[in-house]
């Protein structure tokens, strides 16, 4: 091997390198990109009064975002309320029966659920609830994202718990410890640092859907905690204001994105915390 | 688990020892003593004893070997506590031997004052006591002392051999006496030879150097410790 | 004169229709360490883990014939209550990683609810690291989690956490074939000391392991009990060929 073909061969070493740094620093852009122009757009809208004033009518200065904030902190309450024990349930029962009609069954619907167009839950959730109670209201979109954050929380704790030995487990039952007891207090304890990230990651991802709040929360421009009413959340505010032709509305839309934006990089923050410090190693 | 067996087979070995002691004792008292129930009582139940003492010994050899795989030192003790047993065996049966003839004499007048043979005995006795003593405190020394003395006795046994052969020659019914004593003379020397053995064993379980067959001038340890 | 604290009659387990251990009719003496010795797959796990009804929890499993505890039918017991009495210590340490070393030795307390005072529990900790040998490495560290501690000083926490129970019979799964040998000796010099007060049921494959810890043997080969009896006859002149087999080396 001469020393010619040996430098080359460094060469083209360094030059792989090169593109894949470019590339990745490429893939990068967008995102910074969106965070400036969200920064740079929003960020003048931003004040106090902006998130506790409830909005005014188009002309009056000022107004705020609070109804749409509370409105998106109620939906996804409804939302996580049965879907967090529901997914975790469903993900235990699918780490422990990898095989059989029900594991089988489960694992489809869950995957098909995943796949589901955000829309389309929108959807149902319309013919389920907003048809039979006779209108828009919070219970339904929170139920529309419900559905939404079932698969990911049960894909979180299946692959959590797959993850943790069976001599855990083991080690409970030789104890004399009920089946029952040592989910509850052996392997969920040791697998709460993947399902807390998976159900943070499913909030990030329902604090932004817009789709299925359209015809399910429908919006409101008042305050409002009845559930059973339509509500306002963000993102829908954000959809109306931004397609509306009145200025003022497009820099509320704006600032209300840059909440958004923030709130959704916070839940990522402490997911990674999260994550990092109830790590268990096995 | 190895060091309590090797402590519990050593002290198993040193019953044995005592046992045998006490045995070349009373056929030495029941001889010059002329008591019969003492003789008696090392053959019927001294040797049966020994006898058992023999076969636990080496059942537990044969066992730590087995089940502990013994390395270096310890191999050595354990290697050597079996032929130290095998040794102490046949001292007893030696000790049968001389209760045997000790009985016949007993009933017969003496053919000559016993003094040699009791001597023999002594010297016996101490070289056996103090071979086991070696190897109890671990001590090369001593071994190698007990080692030396082995001329000793042989010499003594050759002295009562002259001694008799003459009193056989002028006076024909004293020969079966006589060869009973001289059988004596022999066991002792016997269980000089063995005690000698067991010497050369404890030399070998504690430096590791064998000085058997005569290898004696070549081990430099046993000459300087 | 041993009495014996388990025994089984006629002892039969199944995977599917696969028998995996055939009739075995064995007693087990107490506080004495009893070694079950034999080739990788001969059945010596399945067999412990009828002991204590941990293989009935496989799906698809069956067992045939009967276990003894102290004369007691333990399949006429509640399961929860023999796993109390017949504890285990599995061949990978497993102690809880989200609980403190504290914790972890009255887990069996903690976790099956049954409530216990702060002395008794205290004394209870004290007392079972103490008999696993373990009190003086951690006795500063009871409330830090167990992570930091070596593969044996693991073991040695789970074998603490099984004797907090109060066992009649602590079985032992190839205890030390993860841990290095260091930890390996520190847990054999443990067990002659643990028999004292509680019997061992040891499983290994470790010839030399079974001979220098146990006082009584059983050889298994391919689920059945081919001889039985104590370690030093057996390891010495095994009545059955395929016992002599078996230590000699030929197959294992």
């Amino acid at each position: 091997m001469d020393r010619e073909r040996v430098k080359f061969r460094i060469g083209k070493d360094k030059a792989f390198m090169a593109l894949v740094i470019l590339l990745s620093f490429f893939s990068m852009v967008p995102l910074f990109l969106i965070l400036f122009y969200i920064m740079r757009n929003g960020l003048s809208s931003l004040s106090w009064e902006f998130l506790t004033e409830l909005s005014k009518p188009v002309g009056e200065v000022g107004g705020g975002i609070a109804n749409a904030i509370v409105g998106s902190f109620l939906l996804v309450v409804i939302a996580s309320l049965p879907a967090i024990p529901m997914g975790i349930t469903a993900g235990v029962y699918l780490s422990e029966h990898k095989r059989g009609r029900l594991s089988y069954l489960l694992r489809l619907a869950v995957e098909v659920l995943q796949g589901t167009p955000s829309i389309v839950i929108g959807i149902i959730a319309y013919l389920w609830l907003v048809i039979s109670m006779g209108g828009f209201s919070a219970l339904s979109g929170g139920v529309a994202l419900g559905i939404m954050m079932l698969p990911v929380i049960t894909r979180a704790t299946e692959e959590t718990l797959k993850l943790i030995p069976d001599s855990l487990k083991e080690a409970s039952l030789a104890l004399g410890v009920p089946y029952y007891r040592t989910i509850l207090k052996v392997i969920l304890p040791a697998g709460f640092s993947g399902i807390a990230t998976g159900i943070l990651i499913s909030l990030a991802r329902i604090a932004g859907e817009t789709a299925p709040l359209l015809f399910t929360a429908f919006g409101n421009p008042f305050m409002n905690l009845n559930i059973i009413k339509p509500v306002n959340a963000l993102p829908l505010l954000i959809y109306n204001y931004a397609t509306s032709p009145y200025p003022e509305w497009h820099s509320i839309a704006w600032g209300a994105s840059c909440v958004l934006i923030c709130i959704v990089l916070i839940l990522n923050f402490v997911t990674r915390i999260i994550a990092q410090r109830w790590k268990v190693q096995f | 688990m190895l060091e309590e067996s090797l402590e519990e087979v050593k002290e198993k070995l040193l019953q044995s020892a005592s046992l045998i002691e006490r045995m070349m004792e009373k056929s030495m008292m029941g001889l010059t003593q002329r008591d019969e129930e003492v003789l008696l009582e090392v053959i019927e139940r001294d040797e049966p004893r020994e006898n058992e003492l023999e076969l636990e010994i080496e059942e537990t050899c044969i066992h730590v070997i087995a089940r502990y795989q013994p390395q270096a030192r310890d191999l050595r003790t354990i290697m050597m506590v079996s032929k130290m047993n095998n040794d102490l065996e046949r001292m007893g049966d030696e000790a049968v031997n001389i209760s045997e003839s000790a009985l016949f004499l007993i009933k017969r007048p003496e053919v000559k004052p016993l003094i040699d043979i009791p001597k023999m005995a002594e010297e016996t006795r101490k070289m056996l006591k103090d071979s086991l003593s070696s190897f109890m405190d671990e001590d090369p020394q001593l071994a190698k002392s007990v080692c030396e003395r082995d001329d000793i006795v042989d010499g003594l046994r050759d002295q009562i051999l002259g001694e008799l052969v003459t009193f056989m020659a002028s006076d024909p019914t004293t020969i079966e006496r006589s060869n009973h004593l001289i059988r004596i003379s022999r066991s002792l020397e016997r269980i000089a030879d063995l005690s000698t053995n067991i010497s050369e064993d404890v030399i070998y379980m504690i430096e590791g150097k064998t000085i058997r067959h005569g290898k004696f001038e070549n081990s430099k340890t046993a000459f300087e410790a | 004169m041993e009495s014996t604290v388990l025994r089984t009659a006629g002892l039969s387990a199944y995977f599917g229709d696969n028998r995996a251990v055939k009739d075995v009719t064995l007693s087990i003496p107490e506080k004495m360490v009893t070694t079950i010795m034999g080739p990788s797959g001969c059945g010596k796990t399945t067999l412990i883990r009828c002991f204590n009804r941990m293989h009935e929890l496989i799906p698809d499993s069956k067992v045939e014939g009967k276990v003894f505890l102290r004369e007691e039918d333990i399949y006429a017991m509640n399961p929860m209550i023999v796993r109390r009495r017949v504890g285990m210590v599995f061949q990978r340490p497993n102690p809880f990683p989200t609980m403190t070393i504290y914790d972890n030795v009255i887990a069996g307390y903690k976790l099956n609810g049954l409530e216990l005072s702060r002395a008794e529990s205290d004394r209870i900790v004290k007392e079972s690291l103490g008999k696993a040998a373990l009190w003086n490495e951690v006795k500063d560290h009871l409330r830090r989690k167990g992570t930091f501690l070596s593969g044996g000083q693991q073991q040695r926490l789970c074998i603490a956490r099984a004797l907090a129970m109060d066992p009649d019979v602590l079985l032992l799964d190839e205890p030390t074939s993860a841990l290095d040998p260091k930890a390996t000796a520190h847990i054999e010099t443990l067990m002659t000391e643990l028999k004292k007060t509680v019997t061992l049921i040891l499983v290994t494959h470790n010839i030399a392991q079974a001979g220098r810890v146990s006082d009584f043997t059983a050889f298994l080969y391919l689920g059945e009990l081919v001889e039985f009896g104590s370690t030093g006859q057996l390891h010495t002149a095994p009545r059955d060929k395929r016992t002599e087999e078996f230590l000699r080396g030929k197959f294992g």
